[in-house]
């Protein structure tokens, strides 16, 4: 069987691409909104084996509500994204600096 | 089905929302203003019913993960009543603009209920649900100015920050969850009052649930967002985001650490301590810098998160109670401070520079009183009540012995003043760029008045919130 | 009863709001409606009261309000209505009563009008609750509210530079006051720990004797720093010198001002202050000293400027500041209840003399020179008597008001053996001289001999509406009986027992009674008194001067104008401050502001704290660069950062 240890790790090494994900990437804001879902997904892998560990279902059913939250996060997101191409011609994240100081 | 109905609030509030989205599909475009008095009627008709629950109502329903107790019914009934308020500033803005009407309160009903939940959850599932409920709700808000590109960009750095500062709270509950067994706040206290084994894991998500309450509040270094949001997005959404849910993440602060994770309080008094300061410093200093006066706003939140956060560092009865107080006099403070901001963003034109607020005074006498007023009170003096709310943070900090805190954010609060002086100066003594008046709808006025009132009577009065504050704490 | 005692300040403050925000909507008429109400009610509920503290024997000591507890030390808002306070709400209310009223004919044709009402009805509300505080907080509370609100009057004619001058110095020169005030308190709270009265006063007996060094080696007895710093609060606020100059300048705002604020109420809460802090005066014999030199100086000097002035206003205005000395004179002499007596009967008659005053200027279209003026008497015959009762309560004629209580002071002054009173004693005696020589100089310049107004002036000559005329008749009536009716109870009687607390080493009254017993027994020792003969002769010099041979002033004023331009420049006060402290502090500024300010404190200190602090506003600025991968990365280490401290501590 295998060990709690090794599921936790995996997550956190998802968590820790998705992180590195949001602030390596300078180019393209698709990314980002992949990155986080990636983030996302490694919290379910945490809350799954830990449900499965604890033998408790509760886990489990936060795990539906995260993939819910996270679909509609998505579509906001990527409506976010449109409605920012139409206005600046680019979804570069590096050109997102009007709004500093 | 236990104690549903103590859960009314909320699901009038479900359903109401529902109401007023289908019921605007329907509308003519002369009938819009069908869906400002139907949001409004339905926010007052949830305070009643909130209202209704202040003082001894208390107990739990959906198994747990729902809770009314002594601090959730008065933070909620401050969340419906600002509003309400900040609705009646917005009306004419978003009608000005051509903001997608429907929508637009709509998704602020949302963001109500959003807030609820959190004040009321007791579950971490719940307490996720209502953050993100919220949050969704304004991210959609700002970028709702579509024809604005200083909104949509706004828009995007809100919900890439948020959408990681959410993921971070999300890894740091599953964390607690993996080590203590429970969803349920309650059930995780106990676990880790009765055995140690479980407080490593947990503290190790504590750090990851304080970066996502820190960035909800605003707090250095998780305070990136504030400014660029509040700068870019339409000025009713930044009324609606620097106000009210405020509140709301001071009620998820005292769930999850104080209701969920209080053994573990001697670490996050110190996290605590260190983001107060942080934010008071970064806060004041970089205000004074600013001529847009929404970000000077901005960094004035920052600051002012800095002082709420003081009370928590106490970490006490004393000290919560101060913070509670802080944070719903500061919400409606700001309200009253945006509310005039709005007031002058008439006829297309945006008031968003320090000079457009020059001369205020002769173009519209009560609205440069009102701004005075709730800028005053936001530096501190006396007696207005932000003064009162100030001395109450420093008093529980320093009875808790943090008295390099207390010197720091005194020091900055002198700072501070000056900003808040500047901007009243130019509102009396300097000559106006535009010498038209400003005319305000007559409910607008009195809504203003109201609440510049509010906002001196309550200095001289304390007392009055302040005993609900503390009762909350009690016991 | 706490109800009541709560509505007596809060009706005019309600009314004085809904003037202040509403007169637009309101309009003139229900402003000045509404205010009146306001302070009617007060002088009603003044009036139960009365009923109750001094009829029932209630007196009503306790705090409706905590605003906070700091330290151990309660900031409260509290009522303490004894019989002293109970006489203070009367009359407050009642004159405010009167010129409320009469302020309907005064402002009537003023763009101000329902501002004007507003300030002076948060006037009245300031006031009582200066009188009717139970701490310290409260007092400072009504102390600085009655300034602020007598700012704002005397520059209420704001688009007059003579009006913003005025302000300015009344300004400048209560902040001096103040500063003394605001220490004396502070002594307070640091040598008891309390802000209450009743506690002060109790836990003031133990600091007899103890001493505080101030600067380098000089003991200073601490009860003689308290009080004399709170007396300098007084002297600001009360006018004595030399801190009276922004008294006569303060002539700029609207006559009913004048009447209510500079004559009858405000400027005597310096005296009501030292007096309801007798228990503190008493154990100071060095402050008391002080406070009697400083009073005769006031009362004999400030009279003398009387007679040269030529605006009626100021003629009035400098009557009052002698008259306030006399109060201040009794102060010194512990004969605390002459001084409140006094202080009731001249509130009577100096608002009287001043609306009369204001009367004439109504009539004469506001010419305020009495050298434009003469023989008003056919044209103003109401303004004309009830200005004569005036003038002769205020010079003491025997039967009237003024009488009873300044013989009483000037007896009690006899009485005392403090260091200096025996030059107190013949200040006041001359002053009485000099009160009587420019009271009826004034009156018989205005109402008697050749008329000196321009024609178009005398065609339009008629006495004032009925709303002027009323609060004259109205103030006559106590002007006359008042001293006669309340001497006996008030001076003689127990009426102050318990409240005003005189050690038995200085009580002078109690010696004035071995002589006097009443108002009869003082009436019946009139054809012995000293001060009456004065009065007498001061009122025969001024007929015979000023009406028989009028070209003598000129004359005698060509031969004597050294001392003529000594009582015209008013002792050089003004021209000693403009000089020396204002031109004098700029010439010091602009050296020290040369050498050491513009290089070191402003260079270094000031703008380099100011700019240094820009500088790094700026800098930090540019962390917040505008990128999203900037912002994320911050929040990345901020979570590092936190996770290190849990992994190390």
């Amino acid at each position: 069987m295998i060990p709690l240890s090794h599921f936790l790790v995996l997550g956190a090494i998802l968590f820790c691409l998705s992180v590195v994900g949001i602030f390596l990437n300078r180019k393209n804001v698709i990314i980002l909104l992949m990155s986080i879902e990636l983030m996302l997904l490694s919290v379910n892998m945490n809350f799954v084996t830990f449900s499965h560990f604890l033998d408790d279902g509760a886990g489990q059913i936060f795990v539906f509500f995260i993939l819910t939250v996270a679909a509609a996060e998505a579509a906001i997101g990527l409506a976010i994204l449109v409605v920012l191409f139409r206005n600046r011609q680019t979804i570069n994240v590096a050109d997102l600096n009007q709004l500093k100081g | 089905m236990d104690n549903l109905h103590l859960a009314t609030p909320e699901i009038f509030m479900l359903f109401a929302s529902c109401a007023v989205l289908v019921v605007d599909l329907f509308l003519k475009p002369g009938q819009r203003h069908m869906t400002y008095w139907l949001t409004q009627g339905s926010l007052l008709i949830t305070l009643l019913l909130t209202y209704g629950q202040v003082g001894d109502t208390a107990g739990t329903a959906f198994s747990g993960a729902y809770t009314v107790d002594g601090m959730s019914a008065v933070l909620k009934s401050w969340i419906l009543l600002i509003a309400i308020g900040g609705f009646v500033y917005t009306r004419d803005y978003i009608k000005d603009r051509e903001i997608a009407n429907g929508e637009y309160y709509v998704l602020g009903l949302f963001g109500v209920m959003g807030m609820m939940i959190m004040t009321s959850s007791n579950n971490l599932l719940t307490i996720y649900l209502g953050l993100e409920l919220l949050a969704l709700s304004l991210y959609a808000m700002v970028a709702l100015y579509r024809s604005n590109a200083d909104a949509s960009e706004a828009a995007m750095k809100y919900f890439v920050l948020g959408a990681l500062a959410s993921g971070m709270l999300l890894y740091g509950m599953s964390m607690v969850y993996g080590s203590t067994g429970s969803l349920d706040l309650a059930t995780i206290s106990q676990a880790l009052t009765t055995s140690d084994a479980g407080s490593t894991g947990a503290r190790f998500g504590l750090t990851f649930i304080i970066v996502g309450l820190a960035f909800k509040l605003g707090a250095v270094p998780f305070h990136m967002w504030v400014p660029d949001v509040y700068d870019g997005a339409p000025t009713s959404v930044t009324l609606y985001i620097s106000t009210a849910p405020k509140i709301a993440a001071f009620a998820m602060i005292i769930r999850l650490l104080v209701d969920g994770l209080e053994v573990l309080s001697s670490d996050w008094t110190l996290m605590f301590a260190i983001l107060a300061a942080l934010s008071l410093v970064v806060g004041n200093l970089l205000a004074i810098a600013q001529q847009n006066i929404k970000r000077m706003l901005a960094y004035s939140t920052i600051s002012h998160v800095g002082f709420l956060l003081l009370g928590m560092v106490a970490a006490n009865p004393e000290g919560y109670s101060a913070s509670m107080f802080y944070a719903i006099t500061y919400a409606f403070t700001t309200l009253a401070a945006f509310g005039v901001l709005l007031v002058l963003s008439r006829n297309g034109e945006e008031a968003v520079m320090l000079d457009d607020l020059s001369g205020l005074f002769r173009r519209n006498a009560l609205a440069a009183t009102v701004m005075m007023v709730a800028l005053i009170s936001l530096a501190g003096v006396p007696p207005l009540v932000g003064f009162y709310a100030k001395l109450s943070v420093l008093k529980a900090v320093i009875s808790a012995g943090y008295v390099w805190l207390a010197v720091i954010a005194v020091i900055m609060s002198v700072v501070g003043a000056f900003y808040y002086l500047r901007a009243i100066k130019m509102m009396f003594f300097d000559d106006p760029v535009d010498s038209s008046e400003v005319p305000a709808r007559m409910d607008v006025n009195a809504t203003l008045a109201v609440n510049g009132l509010a906002v001196v009577v309550l200095g001289i009065f304390p007392g009055w919130i302040m005993a609900v504050c503390v009762r909350a704490f009690a016991g | 009863m706490k109800f009541i005692y709560t509505l007596i300040p809060l009706c005019p403050l309600f009314a004085a709001i809904a003037a202040g925000l509403f007169g637009k909507r309101l309009g003139r008429v229900m402003s000045h409606r509404v205010t009146i109400g306001g302070v009617a009610m007060s002088f009603l509920l003044s009036l139960i009261a009365f009923q109750q503290v001094v009829l029932s024997g209630n007196t009503f000591n306790e705090s409706i309000y905590t605003w906070m507890v700091s330290g151990g030390i309660r900031f409260e808002v509290g009522f303490l209505v004894d019989r002293l306070t109970v006489l203070m709400m009367l009359v407050v209310t009642f004159v405010s009563l009167m010129v409320h009223i009469y302020t309907i004919g005064y402002m009537h044709d003023d763009d101000g009008y329902q501002r004007f009402f507003s300030y002076i009805s948060l006037f009245t509300f300031s006031m009582l609750m200066l009188v009717m505080s139970n701490n310290f907080m409260q007092l400072f509370f009504g102390w600085e509210a009655v300034g602020t609100v007598s700012y704002l009057l005397i520059g209420f004619w704001y688009k007059r530079d003579t009006a913003i001058f005025a302000n300015m110095k009344a300004f400048l020169v209560n902040r001096v006051g103040d500063f003394g005030f605001i220490l004396g308190i502070a002594a307070v709270v640091m040598y008891t720990g309390s802000l209450d009265y009743e506690e002060v006063f109790v836990k003031a007996q133990p600091l007899i004797g103890q001493t505080m060094s101030i600067m380098g080696g000089f003991e200073w007895s601490v009860l003689t720093v308290i009080c004399i710093c709170l007396f300098i609060g007084a002297m600001g606020k009360s006018a004595q010198m030399p801190l009276h100059v922004w008294l006569p300048d303060s002539m700029e705002g609207p006559t009913p001002i004048s009447a209510l604020i500079h004559a009858a109420t405000m400027v005597t809460a310096g005296i009501f202050m030292v007096a309801r802090m007798s228990p503190l005066f008493e154990l100071s014999e060095t402050a008391l000293s002080f406070i009697l030199v400083i009073g005769a100086l006031t009362a004999f000097l400030m009279g003398l400027i009387g007679i040269v002035q030529h605006d009626i206003k100021r003629v009035v205005a400098y009557s009052t500041l002698s008259q306030l000395g006399y109060m201040t004179v009794a102060l010194g002499a512990s004969a605390y209840s002459a001084a409140i007596f006094h202080l009731m009967t001249h509130a009577f008659f100096k608002a009287l003399l001043f609306l009369a005053a204001g009367s004439v200027i109504i009539a004469l279209h506001h010419e305020q020179d009495m050298r434009k003026m003469g023989g008003l008497r056919k044209y103003l015959p109401i303004t004309y008597w009830t200005s004569l009762i005036g003038s002769l309560a205020l010079i003491g004629f025997p039967g009237l008001s003024g009488f009873f209580s300044k013989d009483l002071i000037i007896e009690a002054v006899h009485e005392s053996t403090l260091p200096g009173a025996t030059l107190a004693y013949w200040a006041v005696l001359a002053g009485v001289f000099v009160t009587a020589f420019y009271s009826f100089r004034m009156f018989f310049l205005v109402f008697h001999g050749k008329s000196r107004m321009d024609e178009h002036t005398e065609e339009h000559c008629h006495e004032p509406p009925n709303v002027v005329t009323w609060p004259l008749i109205a103030l006559a009536v106590p002007s006359v009986i008042i001293g006669f009716m309340t001497m006996g109870p008030i001076v003689f009687g127990q009426y102050f027992e318990g409240v005003i607390f005189v050690d038995d080493s200085h009580n002078v009254i109690e010696r004035v009674r071995e002589h006097t017993t009443g108002a009869m027994s003082m009436l019946s020792h009139v054809p012995g008194s000293k001060a009456f003969y004065l009065a007498m002769a001061g009122v025969f010099f001024a007929w015979f001067f000023y009406l028989v041979k009028p070209e003598w002033p000129a004359k005698i004023q060509s031969k004597l104008g050294f001392l003529h331009r000594i009582l015209d420049k008013k002792y050089g006060f003004d021209e000693f401050n403009q000089t020396v402290f204002a031109a004098g502090s700029v010439g010091i500024g602009a050296g020290l502001w040369r050498f050491g300010d513009q290089g070191v404190i402003d260079g270094a200190v000031v703008n380099g704290s100011a700019q240094g602090i820009g500088k790094l506003a700026g800098l930090a600025r540019l962390s917040q660069s505008g990128y999203l991968f900037h912002y994320a990365f911050a929040m990345i280490i901020g979570l590092l950062v936190m996770m290190s401290i849990f992994l190390f501590i």
